[in-house]
């Protein structure tokens, strides 16, 4: 299972990468396995905006659809369009392929969030 | 809650790297390798699925034939010997108890497989229905292993392994003490895919060996093992019914678009309401839709009418690995049934157009 060591992670296996006051947002590798193959990706809007732990995206598996949430507060300022017609990428690199991207709100909520290492703990006591 | 059952293939299921999942109290495999991959083996080459997990009652006594025909809506008179019949059993009010295939041996000796999640309430129900008859009911479920082997190349492969020329098994017909590598099975060429192939059932210590032969003999044919997700996108495409879905205790035959399965010249439990529906038209009933925008219409979504009431709900969706769209089941109200209709399903909070189209999606490959 991979973890990339420049993102911070949510128990719910979404990740964030931060530059300056904005965010990449997507799903771990452990979410992606779990889910299976990916077939259709709802992406929020731009402008929209989203607090810590708000469902903001459903990344809908062959079997079934799991609401996907935000790892931080935020306004969402590009999503991901490729998505909506391979959403498949999602399996092949779920850290190279991001949801949206979102300008922060307050980057004090990142200290709520897992680094890599701890993440890979808490996947690990799964 | 009961404990969670296994069936005798769940070693096997762990050693092909099963995804396994809790269904109808049984622990069994969701996909191995992947539910696109083992939908798209079985409709090109092969695919052997656990059904271990589905029901079976043993019929037997002189009023067999009779005690049948009360209990479901098909003609089983019409069954030869070595015959395998599609039926469903209602209740007094139409509503569906299950579907299930009907297997004679004889007009005194009839197998009857049911569904999983329904096999404690489908057998209290058929003790209930046989309490006039003289006949022995046996419930042998935990007995009884069976696979499916599906897809073009089953029989092919099937034949590797026995001397019975499986050719001679033809569609909707069984044969016992068929003996694969040597084990004895039951097999009929039915299935739950649209595909050809053979449904095989033995006893729980044959039917690991009889898995891996046939694993080994579809090797070159590209056999996988395939899941419960592939199980049900197969099924789906080719519009045959799941119970739960399709098909439940509020929904009859006749709504379910499954009246060829309905003889309405035979006595049967719930008859009289489905003469009467078919007398006075039916008021909803399940139809095909094709998305016309983006998402994944799922169960139990609602389906309005372009003008924003609800007129029905999905009651399966996906996007079809064969055909590349997305599409759906639903049960419809009859101004909306017509193909070619505009619909609008609630997909979480977007509204996304549809039309009503043919239910046989995929076209059925069976052997006939």
């Amino acid at each position: 299972m991979k973890i990339m060591d420049n993102c911070y992670y949510t128990k719910n296996h979404e990740w964030i990468r931060v530059e300056g006051n904005e965010g990449w947002v997507g799903v771990s590798d452990y979410a992606q396995d779990a889910m299976g193959q990916i077939v259709f990706v709802e992406l929020p809007e731009a402008d929209d905006s989203f607090a810590q732990e708000d469902a903001f995206s459903v990344v809908e598996s062959v079997k079934a659809a799991s609401d996907i949430y935000m790892p931080a507060s935020g306004t969402v300022t590009e999503v991901n369009e490729v998505l909506e017609d391979e959403p498949e990428l999602i399996n092949e690199d779920p850290y190279a392929h991001y949801i949206c991207k979102i300008e922060l709100e307050d980057m004090t909520e990142l200290d709520n969030l897992m680094d890599a290492e701890a993440y890979g703990a808490y996947c690990e006591s799964l | 809650m009961g404990e969670v059952k296994r069936t005798a293939l769940y070693d096997v299921h762990h050693k092909h790297n099963g995804n396994m999942v809790d269904f109808a109290g049984y622990e069994m495999p969701l996909y191995y390798d992947s539910i696109i991959n083992e939908h798209q083996a079985v409709r090109h080459h092969a695919g052997i699925f656990d059904v271990s997990h589905m029901g079976e009652v043993t019929v037997e006594g002189e009023e067999a034939e009779g005690y049948i025909q009360h209990l479901v809506t098909n003609d089983i008179t019409q069954i030869d010997e070595g015959g395998v019949m599609y039926a469903l059993m209602c209740y007094e009010d139409g509503g569906v108890v299950d579907d299930l295939l009907v297997y004679k041996y004889t007009s005194t000796k009839y197998l009857l497989v049911i569904n999983a999640s329904n096999i404690d309430k489908d057998y209290a129900w058929i003790k209930k229905q046989g309490e006039a008859f003289d006949v022995t009911l046996k419930n042998i479920s935990d007995a009884i292993a069976e696979v499916a082997l599906q897809g073009p190349k089953a029989e092919k492969i099937l034949q590797k392994l026995t001397d019975t020329d499986v050719s001679s098994i033809t569609f909707f017909t069984f044969k016992v003490d068929v003996l694969i590598d040597g084990k004895k099975c039951l097999v009929s060429r039915t299935g739950y895919t649209g595909e050809d192939g053979f449904e095989i059932y033995t006893t729980l210590e044959n039917i690991a060996h009889v898995w891996e032969k046939l694993m080994e003999a579809g090797q070159e044919e590209g056999l996988q093992p395939a899941g419960l997700g592939a199980r049900d996108t197969l099924r789906f495409e080719v519009a045959l019914p799941l119970y739960g879905n399709e098909i439940h205790k509020d929904i009859t035959p006749l709504e379910a678009g499954l009246s060829y399965f309905v003889k309405l010249d035979t006595d049967f439990v719930g008859k009289d309401v489905l003469v009467n529906q078919k007398e006075t038209g039916l008021t909803r009933r399940v139809v095909g839709l094709e998305l016309l925008g983006k998402g994944i219409a799922r169960h139990g979504y609602e389906v309005l009418s372009p003008t924003g009431e609800k007129i029905g709900e999905i009651t399966t969706g996906y996007k079809s690995p064969s055909l590349d769209k997305t599409i759906a089941l639903a049960v419809v109200d009859k101004p909306f049934t017509k193909l070619g209709s505009d619909v609008v399903v609630q997909i979480r909070k977007k509204q996304v157009p549809a039309k009503v189209v043919s239910k046989k999606f995929y076209k059925k490959n069976y052997a006939k």
